[in-house]
């Protein structure tokens, strides 16, 4: 209800008391700190001992010819809630910073309120398109703390699921990226060949998105019966279509010219702002966990690790585009080197017991009791355990007190840490093109504000 | 436990981690220098920094030589040539915990320390921007602080709206 003393001009003032916040934003470069103003323009990074070009930072610019604006939070392309604010001079980015925090839920602290058995429904809600290598992470860091082994068949299921993942999260990003950049049939194509991996999941898991399927000890469930058909069919169809996306995109000529060489970053500024995932690679370091520090069975596969040359929106693509069809082949070869087992550990202080053991074991009835309400303790120790997820490292680094609790969970999200690039990637390009560094960073916001 | 790892430099305790990552225990004087001589040793990222409230736990065991305070800074550094891990734990303080910023080694940590200053209220020292980074600015309190009790505060982020 608006109430009409209420001037206008004074409305807009109040307006901005509401929403504003305050030192968060980009300042004007009067008020800004010299080393927070190079960092805005890049400047910090050449100055680290690369190459130095002090003409390339114009700190004298007066604030009269450039405009400050806000884009987002809530805008289309900015997937999420992510809100950026640029200078520009023109059509010109000059500066950019992201203000963040808008879907922040204080996640990290809700962990230290859930028993190791819930936190894997917590983590899996931090990066939504990457749910099952959240769940890997976090599990992966409880059983080191545990110091317990997994089955060898829970380990291939793990490692089958989350390729799966990151197909599915990079086909959501074929979509968006198609989406922003105008074709709108890509957006359909690659929602609909995630809904087959989806279909999997909601098969295997019960749930389509934040599956809670990789659990310390083990997976929630075997695969499902017949399974190998599905995947078969997912293998198939997937690995066909990522050829007609090259078809749709990768030859379009306005496509290219959106994205070739725009936005570069060296390898040098890409390791000073830990960036990891394709970000990295797009620099050229070969830098991939699943290749450089193996984790699960990622030594006992073949898949090549996709690196770019120049660092720029295209090489951002291709890498993507291309680890679909890796992630194929490390599926397929899941399917055949499948080995049978336990798909969870057989250790009752961590595993419940089957559901029809608690009828007749009255240890079975105790231990389920015990692990569902008070959960299972952990010894006192701390931990970081690292894998990679589509965008990057994903770490989670646990503190334990000895407790059913977790003291402290922290997750090394790495949309959040890749989020720097945007300043940098950002400078000196033009409007429109800010769309598409978002798009090919790929940031969740989900992970980012946790 | 005080081995001296060829890789730290003396003067600094260190030990074992959980899988096979490096610890070191630096002072919050010898902080900077140690991450300095570890960057120019070659790790060339600075993948994480974190902090830990101890409030309950200032028990918690440490190498003989580390004076336990309730804060402690987590630092991970990975070095991509080696394929190695160490992970830096520098007891920040009891009362206005500090340490020093690590921007001017590695730039990647803006953002990571300004979420811990947010979450823990730590200084960090020659931060270029050290404002909050999650929560909204006009917040009280640093909520991942162990003395601050989730639900304490009813959930509205800003004041009350005034006519529109």
């Amino acid at each position: 209800m608006i109430d009409p003393t209420v001037r206008a001009a004074e409305r807009v003032e109040l307006l901005a008391a509401e929403t504003s916040e305050g030192a968060q934003e980009l300042k004007r470069r009067a008020d800004t700190r010299s080393d927070e103003l190079g960092r805005e323009v890049g400047a910090v990074l050449r100055v680290q001992g690369l190459n130095v070009d002090p003409d390339s930072v114009d700190y004298d610019r007066r604030d009269d010819e450039t405009m400050i604006i806000n884009m987002g939070p809530s805008h289309p392309s900015t997937h999420g809630v992510l809100r950026l604010m640029l200078e520009l001079d023109g059509e010109f980015v000059l500066r950019t910073k992201p203000v963040i925090g808008y879907l922040h839920t204080g996640m990290e602290k809700t962990a230290e309120e859930l028993s190791y058995v819930q936190g894997a429904t917590n983590v899996t809600r931090m990066d939504y398109l990457s749910p099952v290598i959240n769940e890997l992470s976090y599990s992966m860091a409880v059983e080191k703390l545990l110091g317990i082994e997994v089955p060898e068949r829970a380990v291939w299921i793990r490692m089958m699921m989350s390729e799966l993942n990151r197909i599915s999260s990079h086909l959501v990003w074929m979509a968006t990226n198609g989406m922003d950049l105008g074709s709108t049939s890509m957006m359909i194509y690659g929602l609909r060949e995630r809904e087959l991996i989806l279909a999997f999941f909601e098969k295997t898991a019960g749930l389509r998105m934040n599956l809670n399927y990789v659990r310390p000890g083990g997976v929630a469930a075997d695969l499902p019966d017949g399974w190998q058909d599905d995947i078969q069919v997912i293998c198939d169809t997937i690995y066909e279509r990522s050829f007609e996306y090259d078809q749709l995109l990768t030859g379009q000529p306005i496509f290219r010219q959106r994205l070739i060489g725009v936005a570069p970053i060296t390898a040098e500024e890409a390791l000073a702002l830990s960036l990891t995932g394709p970000l990295l690679r797009s620099t050229g370091v070969a830098w991939d966990l699943r290749r450089s520090m193996p984790y699960l069975a990622y030594d006992q596969v073949e898949f090549d690790v996709i690196v770019g040359t120049y660092g720029d929106n295209f090489d951002r693509y291709a890498i993507r585009l291309n680890e679909i069809r890796e992630s194929v082949r490390i599926v397929r070869q899941c399917l055949d080197m499948m080995p049978s087992g336990d798909y969870r550990s057989q250790d009752p202080k961590v595993t419940p017991p089957p559901r029809a053991r608690i009828g007749e074991s009255m240890e079975a009835l105790i231990h389920h009791f015990k692990l569902f309400t008070e959960g299972f303790h952990v010894p006192v120790g701390e931990v970081y355990s690292a894998v990679e997820s589509p965008r990057g490292e994903i770490g989670c680094y646990i503190v334990s007190d000895g407790g059913p609790k977790p003291y402290r969970l922290h997750v090394r999200g790495p949309s959040f840490v890749n989020l720097q690039a945007v300043s940098l990637l950002m400078r000196g390009g033009s409007m429109s093109d800010t769309i598409t560094v978002i798009s090919t960073i790929d940031p969740v916001m989900g992970e980012v504000d946790r | 436990m005080t081995s001296l790892s060829p890789l730290a430099p003396p003067g600094v305790v260190t030990s074992d981690g959980l899988g096979a990552d490096l610890l070191c225990f630096p002072t919050r004087e010898q902080y900077f220098a140690l991450v300095e001589s570890f960057k120019n040793d070659g790790f060339e990222m600075c993948v994480d920094v974190t902090a830990v409230d101890y409030l309950e736990h200032f028990d918690r065991p440490l190498p003989d030589e580390v004076v336990a305070t309730r804060f402690e800074v987590v630092t991970n550094l990975l070095s991509l040539s080696k394929k190695r891990r160490v992970r830096i734990r520098v007891q920040a303080g009891n009362e206005e915990p500090e340490v020093d910023s690590l921007f001017a080694l590695y730039p990647g940590t803006e953002a990571l320390e300004r979420e811990v200053f947010d979450m823990y209220g730590i200084i960090f020292t020659n931060h270029p921007d050290l404002t909050r980074i999650l929560m909204p600015e006009d917040w009280e309190g640093h909520p991942l602080r162990k003395d601050y009790g989730s639900g304490r505060v009813p959930i509205q982020f800003k004041e009350a709206p005034g006519p529109r």
